[in-house]
């Protein structure tokens, strides 16, 4: 399916230019968006070093596992292939908890993190897990408590009352999250009862 | 507000001081932990390279030509005709594809019609409710070497519409037109 979508996107995208000559954008286009990837995987490197060798001190002093234990209840049920005291878990965990504070740039490292492990869980196919694809729903449709950027975008724009997002955020983005788990569930549920590869 | 401020500035350093401390408590060598934790982030950032500059093009191709504002104007009498306002709807169809343009579409429409408008808190709860997916999933896929990610993209773009028509349901109920 991604190959489809990245092969479409590209295409649709060429033939549209040359009906509607806008040849030259697309040109430009392919090395600005080539460069900004770069940009951003090169940037990327300060974060995921600090905050990858941060959580190595906690996991070494057990806390990513106390974290695990500590969610355990909601967790396990969410990732039932995951053993409760798997090191996943405790990422997991602490991916969640960076999205819900709006720290974009803490959750990632450990999101990939967590990916990391599920990876190993699943004997390093290349191939996505039901755990994966459970943790990316949770993951892009996250809980936030705190959307720390629109609340500056609000407050440079002169709101009365840049905080009164936060109510609102909270229950669609919970809600939303249920409904993504249903979603991630019914996917599972289809793929499983075609009686192919649970994964 | 202000004790909403304070938390974003605190955590981190708190985290930190939290880490750092407990670790030392249980006799984990920090410093040399957090190197060779860190060591791995080098890695994992040039192994996301090749999958975000494929994405990165085929996304600004799709982008610079037109097309994608063709496939926002075609959607839009739909979807204006539920009830939602028409301006917020390129917001919701590039909040999936690209961080960066979806911020921006964000601060655009609150600066145009207001932060305190339906339009503005409208954007504001989508903005705050929803992710990159495709972001997301190529980084987080990228650099742990998944090839087939399976439902993955399927669940996260269903999800994001969920997501989109939450949001309009709860602003509109909350703070009305």
């Amino acid at each position: 399916m991604v190959n489809i979508i990245w092969m479409m996107m590209a295409i649709i995208g060429i033939g549209f230019a040359a009906v509607n000559g806008t040849m030259d954008e697309v040109n430009e286009a392919i090395f600005k968006g080539a460069k900004e990837a770069v940009t951003i995987s090169i940037g990327m490197i300060s974060i995921l070093v600090f905050w990858l060798g941060l959580m190595k001190i906690a996991e070494e002093a057990g806390l990513l596992k106390a974290l695990g234990t500590l969610a355990k209840p909601i967790i396990k049920r969410l990732f039932p292939e995951v053993p409760p005291n798997h090191p996943a878990m405790g990422y997991i965990v602490s991916n969640m908890i960076a999205n819900m504070f709006g720290l974009g740039n803490a959750a990632t490292p450990m999101g990939i993190k967590a990916m990391e492990e599920l990876k190993k869980l699943n004997g390093y196919q290349d191939v996505a897990s039901r755990s994966m694809v459970t943790f990316l729903a949770i993951n892009t449709s996250s809980i936030t408590l705190i959307p720390a950027t629109v609340i500056s975008i609000r407050m440079t724009y002169g709101s009365a009352a840049p905080g009164e997002i936060i109510g609102t955020t909270l229950v669609a983005s919970a809600l939303g999250t249920i409904g993504a788990i249903f979603i991630d569930r019914y996917y599972y549920w289809k793929r499983t009862r075609r009686g192919g590869r649970k994964t | 507000m202000n004790i909403v401020q304070s938390i974003s500035v605190w955590l981190i350093p708190v985290t930190i001081g939290f880490i750092l401390l407990y670790g030392t408590f249980k006799k984990v060598p920090t410093y040399e932990a957090f190197v060779e934790g860190g060591k791995e982030g080098i890695e994992i950032a040039f192994s996301v390279i090749p999958y975000l500059i494929g994405m990165l093009v085929s996304i600004s191709i799709f982008r610079a030509s037109g097309a994608l504002e063709y496939f926002m104007n075609f959607l839009e009498p739909f979807i204006h005709f539920i009830g939602i306002p028409a301006e917020v709807v390129p917001l919701a169809m590039i909040r999936t594809i690209s961080g960066t343009a979806a911020l921006g579409m964000t601060t655009d429409l609150i600066a145009t019609y207001g932060p305190d408008s339906f339009i503005g808190r409208l954007a504001s709860t989508i903005q705050g409710s929803t992710e990159t997916t495709l972001y997301v999933l190529t980084v987080y896929f990228g650099a742990v070497g998944i090839k087939k990610m399976g439902d993955a993209l399927k669940v996260g773009i269903l999800a994001d519409i969920l997501s989109f028509i939450l949001s309009f349901l709860v602003v509109l109920l909350v703070f009305g037109r």
